[in-house]
C-alpha cells in the first residue's frame, strides 16, 4: 500500500480498533450498560434517537460557531493590539492569563444569574474558552517580526499601520490559524459545559437529562456525536489553514507525497 | 575626496544604549553625496551602531547626525537598506517583494494602484540586471541564499533611494556567489550613483566596492583611519589579485589588528 492510502486510512483504522478494544472489553468483563455501554449499542442508540440528538446537537453547533465567531473578532482585535505594542502586550498579558486560568464551569452559574438559562450563556462560554489562544498567537505572530525587517520598514517612513497591515497581519496568519484548530474544539467544550449547567436545550443538556434517567448509552451516543462535530471541525479548519498559509509550510505537503511511493 | 558635497555628516556623535553600553564615542565621518563608503571595524565596534544613526533609527545622545543637509530627528523616509538576512517576504512572490515599498514610499504610495503596470515594468527590469529574470513569480524559499539576496538588493533599490544602506549584505553567502554580487552591487551604483554605506567584515569586499573605507576602532566605536581607494573602476576580480590591490587590504588588516590591541 503506498504510503498516501497509509496516512489516508491511518486515522480510520485506529478508530475501528478502538471500537473493536472497547467491546472486547465490555464483553469480557460483563460490563451492564449503565457502566459502560458497548459501541454496538450505543450506534443502535444513536440511531433510535436519531431525531433528539440532530435537533440538540445542531443547536449545540450554532450556539458553538456563534461563540466561536465572536472571539475570532475579538482574539484578532485584540492580538493584534498587544501584538503591536510591547507595552500594552506587558499591561494585558497577566489579566489574560489569570483569566484563563479561571475554569469556565465556575462562572457559567453567573452568566445564568445574568442572562437567564438558555443559549446566552453558552454562547458567552464558547466564546471565553476559545478567546485565550487566538490572542496569544495572534499577538505572538506580530510581537515576533524581525528586527532588521521593522527597521527596512521604518526607514522607508511605513506608519505603524503600515507595518501592520503589510506584514504583522500576513505574517500572523500561521500562528492564526494554527490557533482556529484549537479554539473551535474548545468551543465546543465551552458551549456543551454551559448546557449541562443550565440549560434547555443542546446536547449538553441532552446528555443531562439522559444520564439522570440512566440512559447511559444515550449519554454515549451524544458524546460520539460531538466527538464527531469537533473532528469535523477541525479538519474543516485544517483545509482552511493549508489553503490560506500554504506559503508557511513551504510546499513540505508536496514534498512529502512526492516522496511517497 | 569630494568634501564640498557632503551627504553625510557625523560630528562627534556618541551613543549609550539604555543598558549604559556606549556604543560609540566621538565618531566623526564624512560622506560626500554619491560616494561609496565602506567601514569596517573588529566585531562589535559599534559598525550597526553607525547604520542607525544615520538613519535615524536610533537617537544619537550627543553630537550632531546631519544627512542631507539636515539634522536627522526621527527616521529617515527613503532609505534603502539590506542586510546579512535577506528578511523577504515567504507569503510574497520576489516581484511582490521588491515591489513592497513603492507600497509604502511617497509619492509612490498615493498612486500605487493607478501606475501598478508601470512599477511592475520596472520592478522586472531591475530584477534582470541582477540577473532574476524568470524568478519573478517564484517565492523567497524557492530561491537560493545568493538570489534572495540579489532579490533584496532590489527592493533597497526600486524606490531609487539616494542613500543605500547595507549591513553585511553578503555575509551569509559562499565565497564565490559573493564575490558575484559584489560585481552586481557595483553595476547598479556605477549605473544609478546612490550614496552607499556599506558596513562589512571582509577586506577584501570593502576595497573592492568602496571609494572611501573607514576603519572603526573597538568599542566604544569611532573612526580611526579614513583610507582612499584609488583604483580606478569597474574593479573586476581581476583587480582583486594586483598588488595595490592587496597592499591596500594589507594595510587596513593591521590597522585593525592596532584596533583590536587597543581594546
Amino acid at each position: 500500500m503506498s504510503r498516501r492510502w497509509q496516512e489516508a486510512l491511518g486515522p480510520w483504522f485506529v478508530v475501528v480498533a478502538l471500537f473493536v478494544l472497547w467491546e472486547g472489553v465490555v464483553i469480557a468483563a460483563r460490563l451492564p450498560s449503565f457502566v459502560l455501554p458497548a459501541p454496538t449499542e450505543v450506534f443502535a442508540t444513536l440511531m433510535q434517537f436519531a431525531g433528539p440528538i440532530t435537533q440538540h446537537s445542531l443547536h449545540t453547533l450554532m450556539t458553538t460557531l456563534v461563540g466561536f465567531a465572536f472571539s475570532v473578532v475579538g482574539g484578532v482585535a485584540l492580538g493584534a493590539a498587544i501584538g503591536a505594542s510591547q507595552v500594552a502586550y506587558k499591561a494585558v498579558f497577566p489579566v489574560l492569563v489569570g483569566f484563563n486560568s479561571i475554569p469556565k464551569v465556575a462562572i457559567v452559574p453567573v452568566l445564568i444569574i445574568w442572562f437567564g438559562i438558555g443559549t446566552v450563556p453558552a454562547v458567552i462560554t464558547a466564546f471565553l474558552i476559545s478567546f485565550f489562544p487566538i490572542v496569544v498567537n495572534v499577538a505572538t505572530g506580530i510581537a515576533t517580526l524581525e528586527p532588521e525587517l521593522r527597521d527596512v520598514l521604518r526607514s522607508l517612513g511605513a506608519s505603524r499601520l503600515d507595518i501592520l497591515r503589510k506584514v504583522g497581519l500576513p505574517r500572523a496568519a500561521p500562528y492564526f490559524f494554527a490557533s482556529l484548530k484549537v479554539a473551535i474544539t474548545l468551543a465546543f467544550v465551552g458551549s456543551i459545559i454551559s448546557e449541562t449547567v443550565g440549560s434547555n436545550e443542546g446536547v449538553g443538556y441532552l446528555m443531562l437529562q439522559a444520564s439522570s434517567r440512566f440512559q447511559i448509552p444515550l449519554v454515549f451516543a451524544a458524546l460520539v456525536v460531538v466527538a464527531a462535530m469537533g473532528i469535523g471541525m477541525y479538519a474543516i479548519f485544517a483545509a482552511l489553514e493549508r489553503r490560506m498559509t500554504g506559503w508557511a509550510t513551504r510546499g513540505m505537503d508536496q514534498a512529502a507525497y512526492a516522496t511517497g511511493h | 575626496m569630494r568634501t564640498e558635497l557632503k551627504y553625510v555628516e557625523l560630528d562627534n556623535v556618541s551613543l549609550t544604549y539604555d543598558g549604559g553600553t556606549l556604543a560609540v564615542e566621538g565618531l566623526t565621518i564624512s560622506i560626500a553625496r554619491g560616494e561609496f563608503a565602506a567601514v569596517v571595524g573588529p566585531s562589535g565596534c559599534g559598525k550597526s551602531t553607525l547604520m542607525k544613526l544615520i538613519t535615524g533609527l536610533a537617537p544619537a545622545s550627543r553630537g550632531n547626525v546631519i544627512v542631507a543637509g539636515r539634522e536627522v530627528a526621527g527616521p529617515l523616509k527613503i532609505v534603502g537598506m539590506a542586510f546579512q538576512n535577506p528578511t523577504l517576504l515567504p507569503w510574497r512572490t520576489t516581484l511582490d517583494n521588491v515591489l513592497l515599498p513603492l507600497e509604502i514610499v511617497q509619492p509612490y504610495k498615493a498612486t500605487f494602484r493607478r501606475d501598478r503596470e508601470k512599477h511592475i515594468a520596472r520592478a522586472e527590469a531591475l530584477l534582470a540586471t541582477v540577473g532574476l529574470k524568470g524568478f519573478e513569480q517564484r517565492y523567497p524559499w524557492q530561491l537560493s541564499g545568493g538570489m534572495q539576496q540579489r532579490a533584496s538588493l532590489c527592493r533597497a533599490l526600486i524606490h531609487e533611494p539616494d542613500l543605500l544602506m547595507l549591513d553585511e549584505p553578503f555575509a551569509a553567502l559562499d565565497a564565490f556567489t559573493r564575490e558575484e554580487l559584489w560585481a552586481v552591487l557595483q553595476d547598479l551604483w556605477l549605473q544609478r550613483r546612490f550614496t552607499c554605506i556599506l558596513v562589512t567584515h571582509d577586506l577584501r569586499e570593502a576595497v573592492y566596492l568602496a571609494d572611501t573605507v573607514h576603519v572603526m576602532s573597538a568599542r566604544p566605536g569611532r573612526v580611526i583611519e579614513t583610507t582612499t581607494i584609488d583604483i580606478p573602476r569597474p574593479r573586476t576580480l581581476e583587480t582583486t589579485f594586483e598588488p595595490h590591490f592587496i597592499d591596500l587590504v594589507h594595510h587596513l588588516r593591521a590597522r585593525i589588528a592596532q584596533a583590536r590591541v587597543a581594546a
